[in-house]
């Protein structure tokens, strides 16, 4: 069966400084892979260059689309939505209009209300907050509209680079639960990157290790949550 | 107290002017840290095709519609063509390009038209139209077609989709990328408003300084004023600091003609006009460095 994302041989550089060398992994359609690793081994990085926000190499499929030579926002209008990191929201627009931009690639007025609707469905609390200035908001809130903005393009594959970045645990968890009820109800395959190992071993299917730009290991989320190396390096224990 | 209106409604249709390239200029300044120095010249350019078009038959409206539309395409155009490739240029490379493009503009203009002053005709019809004494009815119609364009302009990007997109390209255009929209055609049209805003600017104020390919050079220094008072990376500011310079540059004026009456000594007059408006971009500057209503932008190191 074809995966839904197949990265090989990825490499990434910021300017004349490599910062990925050998990246490849797959994401099966449905499912939840997480990235992990410590500072500057390449993660967010590695989600910059599925969205060719950074300057790269290697091959990078997706469904049948050859990522290569297209520029971010076609690859985004193949409905790959990537959250980045520090959120990204348009802090000077308010909560309304950062959703209705994310819909500007849809026509219909009436399918972009409906889409609303079943976003507020997961954010209750943005509902709460639609005609506030995005900036105003706390950072869990501003990591909901993120999270939000992203579902209002209908993403086959969402990128997340560091959710829990910043939040207190309680909202952290809320947030995770809401990934898990995303990816189940609206069939939207996640590739995460985290630090939080443990939550994001929580919640993904699979997991890849990222150390200075290569992958060191992969496997199901239940192999690497146990392996000794893992536990030791990322766990804590 | 006559005279004193007279002057206050010159100043106003002035301002109107001022506002209007000042927004043209804070409109690619907010989307693109350039700020185009081109600017009036390409609105003197495309009043020059609205007098064109008059001049093979067509009324002012239509001719002042299509000048505009025109404008707007040659807007499009000049920034995909001329600017795309400029896009990670050193600031020096873009300003020599718009120095090149202003004068391109102007010889154009005088090779085409010749250099010789042409009167410009005005729409507003000058019996019952103003009031009299007070504002005459091209300065009226001045202050009220400025005020039709930057309302439609306020509700464009306020309420319309493309508004919404065109305001995140400006804002971030990484994270607008993110969210599917097509940053490069943003700013294309962006440069498209901004020059069918100014020439607007032009068509309106050539029946008071008259055509000629120099006419918007006084102008232009008076926009980049009106864009600094307001603070250069807001519009409404932009648009305020137009009538506000429009203002005080005849407020200024006035007073040195009355004091001048009174005592015989001349301080200050018309002939100082433009003094003024520089004095008050420095004054602002100095009191209030990032404009009346700029915010002070903190950039970590």
């Amino acid at each position: 069966m074809l995966s839904l994302l197949e990265v090989k041989g990825l490499k990434a550089y910021y300017g004349q400084t490599q910062a990925l060398y050998d990246v490849g992994f797959d994401i099966a359609e449905g499912g939840i892979t997480t990235l992990l690793g410590a500072n500057g081994a390449g993660k967010t990085t590695t989600l910059r260059a599925i969205c060719n926000m950074v300057r790269r190499d290697g091959s990078i499929r997706f469904g049948d689309k050859d990522l290569a030579a297209m520029p971010t926002e076609e690859i985004v209008r193949l409905r790959i939505a990537h959250v980045p990191e520090g959120r990204g929201t348009f802090t000077t627009m308010t909560v309304d209009e950062n959703l209705r931009i994310a819909a500007y690639t849809n026509r219909d007025k009436g399918v972009v209300a409906a889409e609303r609707d079943r976003v507020f469905g997961y954010f209750p609390r943005l509902k709460e907050r639609i005609q506030q200035q995005a900036g105003t908001l706390s950072g869990g809130e501003q990591q909901m509209l993120a999270i939000a903005r992203a579902l209002m393009l209908k993403p086959r594959l969402m990128l997340l680079d560091e959710p829990s970045f910043g939040l207190a645990p309680l909202i952290v968890v809320e947030i995770f639960r809401i990934l898990r009820r995303i990816n189940e109800e609206e069939r939207v395959s996640i590739l995460l990157v985290e630090q939080n190992a443990a939550l994001a071993l929580d919640l993904a299917t699979h997991a890849y290790v990222l150390e200075t730009g290569r992958v060191v290991m992969s496997g199901p989320s239940e192999v690497v949550k146990n392996d000794e190396n893992v536990r030791k390096s990322y766990l804590g224990y | 107290m006559e005279q004193f209106l007279q002057q206050l409604a010159s100043g106003l249709a002035n301002g109107a002017i001022y506002a209007c390239v000042a927004l043209a200029l804070v409109m690619i300044y907010v989307s693109t840290d350039h700020l185009n120095f081109a600017q009036g010249e390409m609105a003197m350019f495309s009043t020059y095709i609205s007098w064109q078009l008059m001049a093979w038959g067509l009324s002012f409206w239509v001719a002042f519609i299509l000048a505009v539309l025109i404008s707007f395409v040659l807007g499009v155009l000049i920034e995909r063509i001329i600017l795309r490739p400029l896009h990670n240029a050193p600031v020096l490379s873009v300003v020599v390009v718009f120095i090149g493009l202003l004068a391109i503009c102007n010889s154009m203009a005088g090779a085409i038209w010749s250099y010789l002053i042409k009167e410009f005709p005005s729409p507003f019809p000058k019996s019952a139209f103003g009031i009299a004494g007070v504002i005459g009815p091209h300065q009226l119609g001045v202050v009220l077609v400025t005020l039709i364009v930057l309302t439609l302009l306020f509700l464009f990007f306020r309420f319309t989709p493309l508004g919404l997109a065109m305001r995140a390209a400006a804002q971030n255009p990484q994270m607008a990328r993110l969210v599917g929209v097509r940053v490069d055609w943003m700013l294309a049209l962006g440069w498209g408003l901004a020059a069918a805003v100014g020439a607007v600017a032009g068509i309106m104020v050539a029946h008071i300084v008259y055509l000629d390919p120099n006419m918007m050079a006084g102008i232009l220094l008076y926009a980049f004023a009106s864009a600094l008072v307001g603070g250069i990376g807001n519009p409404g500011g932009a648009v305020v600091g137009g009538f506000i310079v429009g203002v005080l540059e005849n407020m200024v004026a006035y007073a040195g003609n009355m004091i001048e009456k009174e005592t015989g000594v001349y301080i200050i007059g018309n002939g100082e006009k433009l003094t003024v408006a520089l004095v008050i971009v420095i004054f602002v500057l100095t009191v209030k460095p990032a404009g009346l209503f700029g915010r002070v932008v903190v950039k970590r190191v």
